[in-house]
């Protein structure tokens, strides 16, 4: 949690050692003014151009004598107010010139840790470390740092929040991990390849811009649609492939670990006991190749994805591991609505799916793309039922359970007694799930 | 961190049996008729006087339109506070309403984060008062609207009492 404000006196117990970023930090923050002016000629070449063309040698010259130094001021004070110190309970981030703001982040509320280093920052040797706890921001990432500081700061808030005693923390260092799967670089491109998504997005690129040339024959209205399709186009093929490369799943004694990119590298590690929900995701033209993607939610996390593409078998002991105690339901075991449905949702009714274990609950939906979720029982933090009109003609029901990372997992097509029973029935269960469920601090 | 406290752990058998349904107060439906009827009223007299200063006597019949719907509204207020009841029971709250859209919703005090009481001007000068909880799930929509001040403060302890009890991290 963050309380911005909150005065340091009030809480000091005893001094603690509070630590800067890396010195290259000032040189990022630098970089502001001039993206802006950046962005700005990018948005509207036009005007830029007229601007340029009215400005002198000598005035461009004092405008970057003047502008220069003040970046670099800038850049410098907003580092030197930044500091950080690492307590036994919570990480404390102190930032601001003008608006002080004191960001307290309890590590036992921990969700994940992220390292993560863009390409410069690679150079660089620097990563930035974000903490990823409900209601954390951009702004509570620490970046940037020395890249071995990252590291060695990492296992040192897992060591801590795993329950370590304050003094011995420092001392633990970095726990082993161990590889449950790797995706080669051309399984990813194979993947890619086969989805919709790349191909739709391509063919949108290619067909729109000339049909608009011969409609309207104006370049502009070409280029403002072109542009951004071309980009998406690049997004979802080449941005994905960039972004999922060498994707690295390991298991170590403080969690999960996700390692991947090419050009910007991320590496996410997920105490035990945080991942709220699993999806397997089975798109259609990856079922007869037996693959499977895989995402995962985090309460306070952004990354969304475990495994981008992997054989189904090794997926599901990739799930096997993160959900202790957990057997993906086959396509069998899972319960279909009764007929009727098809009169509230015609076709599709055939790919909804229910099966309860004692573990998770799990339902699948999507006919083509098939989509089954899984919430491990400790982790539901509410269950609905709902029913409209058309659906109680055909005594059917819908129900919804919550999870904490916001997302919501709906049954939907159960036969309305059914649903009844289930909706006491998942109540009872995730009451009593939390019983043998892992402690927040796992090493404790 | 424990679900469950001790004393509890053996008799779960409680939670099967059929929960005590409690409705909402008739004063609740009392203020939602009469604010239907203030607005609608004013719109009506609103709209006739206009239409019948400007249009002729005959326009002015268009009047009888948000009569009508409030004739309508009257029923569908009833129906709709009928609808709702909520339930304690040992582990968990129970909260059923809707009558074309029916949601029955269930609320482990476990994962409760949060209870809200809210009353506005309006609700105060009935002696109303709402509860809302919390949960880490922003779906979770549990709110129980116009309860008696001091039933919604009671309900208020008793959840906090019952959520730190049981109280689960994420």
């Amino acid at each position: 949690m963050t309380t911005p404000g909150v005065d340091d006196a009030v809480l000091g117990k005893e001094p603690v050692t509070e630590r800067r970023l890396h010195p290259v930090t000032p040189l990022r923050r630098a970089w502001a003014p001039v993206a802006v002016l950046i962005g700005w000629a990018v948005h509207d070449p036009d005007q830029a151009q007229r601007q340029l063309a009215r400005l002198t040698a000598t005035t461009l010259l004092i405008a970057l004598a003047v502008l220069v130094p003040v970046a670099a001021l800038y850049g410098f004070l907003s580092w030197w107010y930044t500091h950080f110190a690492v307590t036994d309970t919570e990480l404390r981030i102190r930032t601001g010139l003008l608006f002080r703001r004191t960001a307290h982040i309890r590590l036992e509320r921990l969700q994940a840790v992220d390292v993560t280093q863009p390409l410069l920052a690679r150079v660089a040797g620097v990563a930035k470390l974000k903490l990823d706890v409900i209601g954390t921001d951009k702004k509570d990432e620490l970046a940037f740092l020395g890249e071995r500081e990252a590291r060695a700061l990492r296992a040192e808030l897992l060591a801590r929040a795993a329950g370590f005693a304050p003094e011995t923390a420092h001392e633990v260092g970095e726990a082993p991990a161990r590889v449950l799967l790797r995706t080669p670089p051309l399984h990813l491109a194979l993947s890619l390849v086969l989805t919709g998504a790349t191909w739709g997005t391509l063919a949108a690129a290619l067909v729109v811009p000339p049909v608009l040339w011969f409609a309207t024959h104006s370049v502009w209205t070409v280029l403002a649609t072109g542009v951004p399709l071309l980009g998406a186009a690049g997004a979802s093929s080449v941005g994905r492939f960039v972004g999922e490369y060498d994707w690295m799943v390991g298991e170590s004694p403080d969690g999960l670990r996700i390692d991947h990119g090419l050009l910007d590298r991320t590496h996410e590690t997920v105490p035990p006991g945080r991942v709220q929900t699993v999806r397997i995701v089975e798109p259609l033209s990856w079922r007869r190749l037996g693959w499977v993607r895989v995402e995962l939610d985090v309460a306070g996390s952004s990354n969304s994805v475990l495994v981008p593409v992997a054989p189904r078998e090794i997926a599901e002991a990739v799930v096997a591991r993160v959900l202790p105690g957990v057997t993906v339901p086959s396509a069998a075991d899972l319960a279909r609505p009764p007929r009727r449905a098809g009169w509230c949702v015609p076709l599709w009714w055939r790919g909804y799916g229910l099966a309860v274990t004692d573990a998770v609950f799990a339902a699948r939906h999507g006919l083509l793309r098939r989509r089954l979720s899984l919430v491990p029982h400790a982790k539901v933090q509410s269950v609905r039922l709902a029913q409209g009109p058309w659906e109680r003609l055909w005594r059917v029901a819908a129900v919804h359970v919550d999870t904490g990372a916001n997302k919501t997992v709906t049954a939907r097509l159960r036969d309305a007694q059914e649903a009844a029973e289930l909706l006491r029935a998942q109540a009872e269960r995730s009451r009593t799930g939390r019983r043998d469920a892992l402690p927040d601090r796992w090493m404790a | 961190m424990e679900t469950g406290s001790p004393r509890n752990t053996g008799t779960t058998g409680d939670t099967t049996t059929e929960p005590v349904w409690r409705g909402l107060p008739r004063r609740l439906l009392r203020m939602r008729r009469l604010l239907l009827v203030v607005w609608l009223g004013a719109i009506a007299l609103a709209l006739g006087l206009l239409l019948g200063v400007l249009a002729s006597p005959v326009w002015a019949a268009i009047a009888l339109l948000p009569l009508a719907l409030m004739a309508w509204g009257w029923v569908l207020l009833g129906r709709n506070w009928r609808s709702w009841r909520y339930a304690e029971r040992a582990d968990d709250l129970l909260l059923s309403r809707g009558v074309l859209w029916r949601e029955e919703t269930v609320v482990p005090y476990g994962r409760m984060q949060l209870v809200e009481v809210t009353s506005g001007p309006v609700e105060r000068h009935f002696g109303l008062a709402s509860v809302q909880l919390h949960t880490a799930a922003a779906a979770t929509d549990a709110t129980i609207p116009g309860l008696d001040p001091a039933e919604a403060e009671r309900l208020r302890d008793r959840l906090t009492e019952l959520g730190e009890a049981r109280s689960a991290g994420l």
